[in-house]
């Protein structure tokens, strides 16, 4: 299969191996990967700041490159849920809502992907730590499929233990824009997510969206806490 | 930054900053939220509940028309009085001009969250009428003089040791640890209300077109009272409240115990449907409904955001929402807290003055799911973002997005951003959480992600 990456802004600049790691699981999957290099950002921020007309000056040029592709993976639940629910929505009455909809139907979240397209469970990776695992609102009830196939991959990934928490489901208190703009509350909310994974003793959150990480990292490295934060694709490259 | 605008982030930091308030409220709501669940078990599909329970209120809504003058003529039938109110302040007039005219003194009310949203008590206590909440948790509220925290759990902020030091200094008692003590002294307070009110004034949950009756749903018996000792009865509700059938509520009073307070059922639900008949033996003399609109046909009148009117005031949203959870009720300045709130005021008050609500979401869609009548929440707030910006954008929020669509669309200037990124970062540390950090909003708190050596795209054009 020809997958066509979308690797998102943030994750280029400052989480490249997250996108490597998924390059290579593909690729050692035997998938031909895809690159659109001009592609820098879904346009999320605008879009969720009520600018539409100005996300669309991003957006357009996205979807004309995203559109020839056989299938779109995306290594972020949220900026999976902008071009794979929202696109179409800021399309629809334009002439690109067609293609906003193709391109929708053939985008997946990472992990999705992996086991609920191509029935992959075990990558063979070995981690030895005790995990929680964090879900990105976008993937989990944006696009409604991200629930289980995280914990599907790492249930086999040898020497890894899984504990949940209790506010494994709860935001993290980024929301992107949100974090600028009311930042006592955004740090509030991250700060009872850390506090539910601390709670069971893990040595890393896990998650397949690296926006979230970015928070919850942000915080637990300003206060000195021992927890680390990992995206998904990274663990199931370790060995 | 408006007032409105302005005093939420007040509060809200404040709240933010009180790791005593947000423990407790947190874990209040975590046992709700087990106690929900637990009931939700009990529905043979929760998810099929849900889907029904939406279409009848769609049915409801966008038939309102029809189901309001059903209602109301069914209800005049017995002899009930059906006002229409445009606003709050004709609301108002209607509800003085009947106690006027009957010469009463004294009120009770039991739990009316539009008599919150109009401001009934202030304008009753301004004409002179003394006014009593009888439900408990509004008591406390009142005699606190504060306005409920949640508009199902008015006084859920507060302490058994609170409330008895209120109590103590309000109505002379002694003071105790014990829920049922407390609740005893305020009952018998209010016992002798009841008796001796000329008016007593309710809400409703739900008005049935059908029957011309309204269903009260309570959990301690004060609703009944209010409603069928004095000898007049007015109820005080929004358009929206109006359900086609009777059958309806075979539904619906399942649904609100369980999304509002993880019960099975709730304990009291009643059936009113007008004055006491000729072969009654009790009941009011006198029942008036009064239908308030306040803005509602405004938000009937939005294609796009018109379920927000399937409300049914369960209050499950404000209960999983980490914001609430992070804020408290107070910091939103509104009758309406939490995520339904954030949609429907800028509808009921004006976009402008409470746009900022819409904008202090995660958009995490916690509410979205957890709301029995589905409604789509979380992306009536993008909406509402969006019609905020297009009426009125701030200029250089919209440069500034103009700008970076020029940045994003070119791999040039896009490939400047890193190095660049790499040198602010160099210096960064100088002035990192001061005055001077252009990214002061997020280091005050939060450290920033470092640039990676070889960026993702770097990466890729060596591997080429």
């Amino acid at each position: 299969m020809k997958v066509t990456l979308f690797i998102p802004c943030f994750v280029d600049m400052c989480y490249p191996k997250v996108g490597i790691s998924i390059v290579s699981i593909l690729e050692k999957l035997g998938h031909k990967v895809i690159y659109p290099e001009e592609i820098a950002c879904c346009g999320q921020p605008a879009f969720n700041s009520g600018y539409w007309p100005e996300t669309r000056l991003v957006a357009e040029p996205v979807l004309k490159r995203l559109q020839d592709s056989e299938v779109i993976v995306i290594a972020s639940g949220s900026c999976g849920a902008m071009v794979k629910k929202f696109y179409p929505e800021l399309f629809a009455d334009t002439p690109l809502a067609e293609m906003a909809r193709e391109v929708s139907d053939k985008t997946w979240e990472f992990s999705d992907f992996l086991v609920n397209k191509l029935g992959v469970t075990d990558l063979g990776a070995e981690f030895k730590a005790r995990v929680t695992i964090h879900d990105g609102c976008h993937g989990l009830r944006e696009l409604g499929t991200t629930r289980q196939p995280p914990r599907t991959l790492l249930s086999h990934v040898r020497g890894l233990e899984l504990v949940e928490m209790t506010e494994a489901e709860t935001c993290c208190g980024f929301g992107g824009t949100f974090s600028a703009k009311f930042p006592s509350i955004s740090t509030a909310m991250g700060d009872v997510k850390c506090a539910s994974a601390i709670e069971t003793g893990a040595e890393y959150i896990v998650s397949n969206d690296s926006s979230c990480l970015m928070h919850l990292q942000g915080l637990l490295t300003r206060q000195g806490k021992k927890l680390k934060t990992i995206h998904l694709a990274e663990v199931l490259t370790s060995a | 930054m408006n007032t409105s605008a302005s005093q939420f982030t007040k509060d809200a930091e404040r709240i933010t900053r009180d790791l005593r308030h947000r423990e407790l409220i947190q874990t209040a709501l975590s046992k709700y939220v087990v106690a929900r669940d637990a009931k939700k078990s009990r529905f043979q599909d929760w998810e099929e509940a849900r889907q029904t329970a939406a279409g009848i209120k769609w049915d409801a809504i966008n038939h309102l028309d029809k189901h309001l003058v059903e209602f109301a003529k069914n209800l005049e039938a017995r002899g009930g009085k059906v006002h229409w109110a445009g606003n709050g302040e004709h609301a108002r007039e209607i509800i003085i001009k009947i106690i006027a005219d009957r010469e009463a003194h004294s009120i009770i009310k039991s739990k009316v969250m539009t008599g919150e949203e109009i401001h009934l008590n202030e304008a009753l206590e301004k004409a002179g009428y003394s006014v009593v909440e009888s439900d408990l948790g509004e008591y406390i509220v009142q005699l606190r003089h504060e306005a409920p925290y949640h508009f199902v759990f008015p006084a859920m902020h507060l302490t058994r040791g609170e409330i008895s030091e209120l109590f103590q200094k309000e109505l002379g008692s002694e003071p105790t640890d014990s829920p049922e003590e407390l609740t005893m002294i305020a009952r018998r307070v209010l016992r002798s209300k009841y008796i001796t009110a000329d008016i007593g004034i309710s809400g409703a949950n739900f008005a049935i077109a059908e029957t011309g009756m309204i269903s009260i749903t309570e959990n301690e018996g004060n609703a009944r009272l209010t409603c069928a000792l004095p000898k007049v009865h007015i109820a005080l509700m929004g358009i929206e409240k109006v359900l086609p059938r009777l059958d309806d509520l075979a539904l619906f009073l399942p649904m609100l115990g369980t999304a509002g307070a993880g019960q099975m059922m709730t304990c009291y639900n009643t059936l009113y449907g007008g004055p006491r008949q000729i072969d009654e033996s009790d009941g009011p003399e006198e029942f008036h409904v009064v239908l308030l609109d306040n803005h509602r046909t405004r938000l009937l009148a939005d294609a796009e955001q018109r379920d927000a009117l399937h409300c049914i005031r369960c209050g499950a949203c404000l209960n999983v929402c980490p914001i609430y959870k992070n804020i408290g009720g107070h910091s939103y300045g509104t009758t309406y807290q939490g995520p339904v709130g954030c949609v429907i005021t800028p509808h009921l008050r004006g976009l402008q003055d409470w746009k900022h609500l819409s904008f202090a979401s995660s958009l995490c869609g916690a509410c979205t799911q957890a709301c029995p009548v589905k409604i789509d929440l979380h992306h009536h707030l993008l909406q509402s973002r969006r019609n905020a910006r297009s009426q009125k954008p701030v200029w250089w929020e919209k440069t500034a997005f103009k700008m970076f669509s020029i940045v994003a669309n070119s791999p040039f200037i896009w490939g400047m951003i890193k190095p660049f990124a790499r040198l602010g970062q160099m210096f960064h540390p100088l002035i990192k959480a001061t005055r001077l950090d252009p990214a002061i909003a997020w280091t005050r708190s939060r450290e920033l992600p470092k640039v990676a050596p070889q960026t993702f795209k770097e990466y890729w054009r060596k591997r080429k």
